[in-house]
């Protein structure tokens, strides 16, 4: 069975129109059966599925295309994280590539037909030693060089940009300046992929939710197809983007990847009065907080200290977290917190993500994203989606092959992206 | 909340400890440099029962080896890594 149903331009009239005359609204996405073949099957109903299939379509007009999700889109990372972009990365290579995915951000919205609500308020990285403000002129050098808007503010700039945070003369904790990135900011993370999902529907991509990769099947070092709970598909190309679960996947191909799965936590309070513009994060405090456009204040810190799959919430975070928290801001002590929850993030030894081809023929990944692939969704999938079309590995995603731990070829993003994501 | 019953202090709170990761077999005395970076860097990061080390930081600063469902997190066995398994 298809849901066909035209899938229609949303524009601000369609919008009071469907408001006004309260007809139901048209599905975004489409049911379709399975097909016995596709030219290229995706792994993983996530932002990076998503993206790679809208670009396939989109950039090379390959359209024959699965999306292939065993639970519903978003359910992983990609409809629990923190929404932040940002750019200010500590490796060239770093910088340069989700650079270009702030690039891609700016005009998603348009683009898609989707508002995805990306606002660039800026984000703040707090220095509170003085080894870490010599980290952040670093990173700020770093990205001017890739022309990236980067630079070490002083307590004064950080109390006009955020008058909330105590930047008053403590003990524990004195802030002594921070890393400010005028173009990263927060973005709707759900927008995000609905808006990929519906511009790929569109585009004839076929997305198969509540179906689960049970099998890849290899014939002499390639891939000829999947097996899945809804029935085999043939097919020479298979994109592992399942993150969390991504060892898991790349086993069925025979291919074992540097990736531990780590559960990683964040929480919202009750939505208040505008009282935070940027996204502030501090590494030494493990925390790092924003305030959506509907007034939650959001928190999150890094990863589980263990591995899991098991995605649950626990009160040593909540603990800490509050703890941490009033520690940069002690006028939030009465606000209350009205959820947290956890995802699974595949992370990788060098905080870099994983992106190419592997062994076998056909199978390819883009994995790797530990606690900030969110951001990284737009290049990703437009590179990855370009690999697959011309078979020629692009710049920017060169230094983040499989095979760079094999050659002790390292990215060395750790200092970048432990807690600020 | 995950208790790990130490063999040497009792049950106590995983936050004690620090965690060391799966258990990865190490590669004999001369493998070449392939075999040692597939040791450090590739993991089964298996969804089902795991062995693992602990380290019991806060309490006896003992090495354990430990079993754990990594989907439940139940632990079903620890001991030290110095003990013979019987
Ligand atoms: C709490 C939290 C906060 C975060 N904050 C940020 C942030 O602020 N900024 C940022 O950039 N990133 C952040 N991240 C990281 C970011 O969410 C992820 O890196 C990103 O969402 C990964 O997207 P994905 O599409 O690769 O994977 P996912 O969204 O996890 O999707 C993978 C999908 O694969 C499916 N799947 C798994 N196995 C199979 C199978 N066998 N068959 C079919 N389908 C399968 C799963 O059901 C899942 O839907 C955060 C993550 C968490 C958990
Ligand atoms: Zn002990």
């Amino acid at each position: 069975m298809t849901t066909r149903g035209p899938i229609a331009r949303y524009s601000a009239f369609s919008l009071i129109k469907q408001s006004l005359t309260g007809q139901r609204w048209s599905r975004v996405w489409r049911h379709h059966d399975l097909q016995p073949s596709y030219d290229v099957v995706i792994v993983g109903g996530g932002v990076h599925g998503l993206a790679t299939a809208y670009y396939l379509a989109r950039n090379h007009g390959i359209t024959n295309v699965a999306v292939i999700e065993k639970s519903y889109l978003g359910s992983g990372g990609s409809g629990r994280n923190t929404a932040i972009v940002r750019s200010n990365y500590l490796t060239p290579e770093g910088s340069a590539f989700y650079d270009r995915s702030i690039k891609l951000y700016e005009h998603l919205a348009d683009e898609l037909n989707f508002n995805v609500m990306f606002e660039q308020r800026g984000h703040m990285t707090l220095a509170h030693s003085d080894s870490s403000l010599r980290t952040m002129h670093w990173r700020a050098e770093v990205n001017k060089m890739a022309g990236i808007d980067s630079d070490v503010i002083g307590p004064p700039d950080i109390k006009r940009l955020a008058p909330a945070i105590d930047v008053s003369n403590r003990p524990r904790y004195p802030i002594l300046g921070a890393l400010w990135h005028p173009p990263g900011g927060i973005v709707r993370h759900d927008a995000v992929v609905w808006g990929y999902a519906r511009a790929a529907d569109r585009l004839g991509v076929h997305i198969h939710q509540q179906t689960e990769v049970t099998a890849i099947d290899v014939t002499a070092g390639a891939v000829t197809g999947v097996q899945t709970s809804g029935g085999r598909i043939s097919t020479p190309v298979v994109v592992n983007c399942t993150a969390g679960w991504s060892s898991l996947v790349s086993a069925l191909a025979g291919v074992r990847l540097p990736i531990t799965t780590r559960p990683l936590q964040a929480a919202v309070t009750e939505p208040v009065q505008p009282i935070l513009n940027p996204v502030v994060v501090s590494g030494s405090l493990h925390v790092y907080l924003s305030q959506t456009a509907r007034g939650e204040l959001v928190f999150g810190a890094s990863v589980d200290p263990f591995s899991s799959y098991s995605a649950r919430g626990s009160l040593e975070f909540a603990e800490g977290l509050a703890g941490h928290v009033l520690e940069l801001m002690p006028s939030l002590s009465k606000m209350r917190l009205l959820r947290q929850w956890s995802g699974l993030c595949d992370m990788t030894p060098d905080f870099g993500p994983i992106i190419g081809m592997t062994p076998v023929a056909g199978f390819y990944v883009d994995v790797g994203w530990g606690t900030y692939g969110f951001k990284a969704a737009p290049v990703a999938g437009e590179q990855t989606a370009q690999l697959l079309a011309t078979g020629v590995v692009p710049d920017l995603i060169a230094p983040f092959s499989l095979d760079r731990f094999g050659r002790g070829d390292l990215t060395a993003e750790k200092g970048a992206a432990a807690v600020g994501h | 909340m995950l208790l790990i019953l130490c063999p040497h202090c009792g049950p106590r709170n995983a936050d004690e400890f620090s965690f060391g990761g799966e258990l990865v077999p190490r590669p004999g005395p001369d493998p070449g440099p392939e075999a040692w970076r597939n040791y450090l860097y590739t993991k089964e990061n298996l969804a089902g029962w795991e062995g693992e080390q602990w380290f019991h930081l806060s309490g006896c600063r003992r090495f354990l080896e430990v079993e754990r469902h990594t989907i439940t997190n139940e632990i079903r066995s620890v001991r030290d890594v110095t003990e013979d398994t019987a």
